[in-house]
């Protein structure tokens, strides 16, 4: 990475002489990538074929559910809709002039104000193709593995087994133990949920799905709930009484556990997220280049970098599913231990009594 | 900032839809899954498990079988062993009781050859006797035919007589 790196600035440095500056509309890459990997409430597959989603408002006036193609008119310009107006894909309530409502908080800092936004954006849609995809594939896994009962797997059916096998062998049974079989298909359907929806994200108009922060919170957060609700007495034991401890440091001890709580879900929505959007940025990063430059001899040098990024993507997609399985699956592990009653702090080689 | 601020719309969608397929993939995919999974791994455990028993009876077979053939190869051996002992034994038996046969035979032949040669040379000897008696009576019947030839004779008997 580090001499990829290295490459690509020092082809910035020599082509920046060369390059002229831009005329006319001037191409922001910024603002182009901020735009991909962002979300939107039309799904844009190609330059001019975009589809219009659905826009489901919850504000003033009630529920509200209307295309999001009301908010242009015929030249594609921004106009409001039922006292809504959209900009920067996000929904305001629009004032006479058709411009977002302007309110100043506490602070005196002024801000849009705008109705609960439900509405099926890029992502949402990306997410329920995704969830159909999951569905599809697996019952058709199920029923086969009903229908040919004991014998060996064919087709789909042998892609997908030693994957659950993986999970199911080398995941969960080493990391949480005897109990493995209650947490098994939540490891499962994380792994392939975030899988099939990192592939999507790389397929060429996906939408960024599990580069989305909300989309990494909410897994993240089924991961704290099932940790904390399947933590056992050994578990709080050694939060809110760490074994070796003295008592007087437990007014600091436990604090710092119960963020430890925290931050180990959080780390993995960052992680997931940062990932993911990142190699996203990288991508589009590269083929910027060839605007930048305005050169079409960028273009292949670009383009070969561009598709080495996304064979590395295509191997982080599966890295980070596992790498989230994986940690949840320890945390999990971790909740429902039994400890010994040795002193070893966990570590498992204290004297045993 | 927009990046990294969670968006209601989405954290709803993705909460009810993730709940959904954890639960529908949970109920009708990976029970069933796993459960054939376990199923298929038992099955196949017992399989092997039981193909590892027929190998051990397999063996245990085998060592039997060896066990008798070794068995009717040490019987073989025995009876013909025996059979060829019994063999000897009638064929020296016979060889001697035909050795003594022979013997006796050719005792009793030489006993009759002895016992015919006996008869035969007391016959020879009665023959030539009575030969002898005849010759010797002819002869004097020849010689005696004139007295003084008788005459002679009787001096030469009287003079034989007085000489011993």
């Amino acid at each position: 990475m580090k001499k990829l790196f290295l490459l690509l600035f020092s082809l910035c440095s020599i082509s920046a002489f060369a390059a002229e500056p831009a005329e006319g509309g001037e191409f922001n890459p910024g603002d182009m990538i901020m735009h991909h990997i962002g979300d939107e409430h039309s799904w844009e597959f190609a330059h001019g074929a975009t589809l219009p989603l659905p826009v489901i408002v919850y504000g003033k006036n009630g529920l509200d559910i209307f295309s999001s193609s009301n908010f242009l008119d015929e030249h594609h310009n921004p106009k409001p809709y039922k006292g809504y107006v959209m900009e920067h894909n996000h929904i305001y309530y629009a004032n006479e002039e058709g411009e977002p409502v302007v309110e100043k908080n506490e602070k005196g800092e002024e801000h849009h104000v705008g109705p609960l936004d439900f509405s099926i954006t890029k992502n949402v849609a990306s997410l329920f193709i995704s969830v159909a995809l999951l569905l599809g594939v697996f019952f058709t896994i199920a029923g086969r593995y009903k229908k040919n009962a004991g014998s060996a797997p064919r087709g789909i059916q042998s892609f997908f087994e030693p994957i659950i096998i993986f999970i199911r062998d080398d995941i969960a049974k080493p990391n949480i133990g005897p109990k493995y079989q209650r947490y098994l298909p939540y490891l499962l359907t994380i792994f392939f949920f975030i899988w099939f929806n990192n592939l999507l994200g790389l397929m060429p108009g996906g939408a960024n799905l599990t580069g989305n922060i909300s989309v990494t919170l909410i897994l993240a957060l089924f991961t704290l709930i099932i940790t904390v609700f399947s933590g056992n007495k050994s578990y709080w034991g050694h939060i809110f009484k760490t074994p070796g401890v003295p008592v007087a440091l437990l007014p600091i001890m436990i604090p710092i556990e119960l963020v430890g709580i925290l931050t180990k879900p959080f780390s993995l929505m960052v992680r997931l997220f940062a990932n993911i959007t990142a190699g996203h940025i990288i991508i589009l990063s590269l083929f910027s280049l060839i605007f930048i430059f305005q050169s079409v001899a960028v273009g292949p040098v670009s383009v070969a970098f561009a598709v080495f990024m996304n064979f590395l993507e295509l191997f982080v997609a599966l890295l980070q599913a596992y790498v989230f399985t994986l940690l949840t699956a320890m945390y999990f592990g971790g909740a429902v231990e039994e400890h010994d009653h040795a002193d070893d702090m966990g570590h498992g080689d204290g004297a045993h009594h | 900032m927009d990046l990294v601020t969670p968006g209601i719309g989405l954290i709803f969608w993705q909460t009810v839809t993730f709940l959904i397929v954890l639960f529908l993939l949970s109920k009708f995919a990976w029970k069933p899954i796993t459960n054939a999974l376990r199923e298929r791994e038992t099955s196949i455990e017992s399989a092997l498990r039981m193909a590892d028993q027929a190998k051990l009876e397999m063996q245990a077979l085998k060592a039997d079988n060896e066990k008798l053939l070794q068995e009717a190869r040490i019987e073989r051996d025995r009876i013909l062993r025996e059979a060829s002992q019994a063999g000897n034994a009638l064929l020296e038996e016979a060889r001697t009781r035909a050795t003594e046969e022979g013997t006796r035979m050719i005792e009793n032949a030489r006993e009759a050859i002895v016992n015919e040669k006996k008869a035969a040379l007391t016959e020879v000897k009665n023959l030539a006797a009575n030969l002898s008696i005849e010759i010797a009576e002819r002869i004097l019947k020849h010689e005696l035919k004139d007295s003084a030839a008788q005459q002679a004779l009787v001096n030469d008997y009287i003079k034989e007589v007085n000489l011993n």
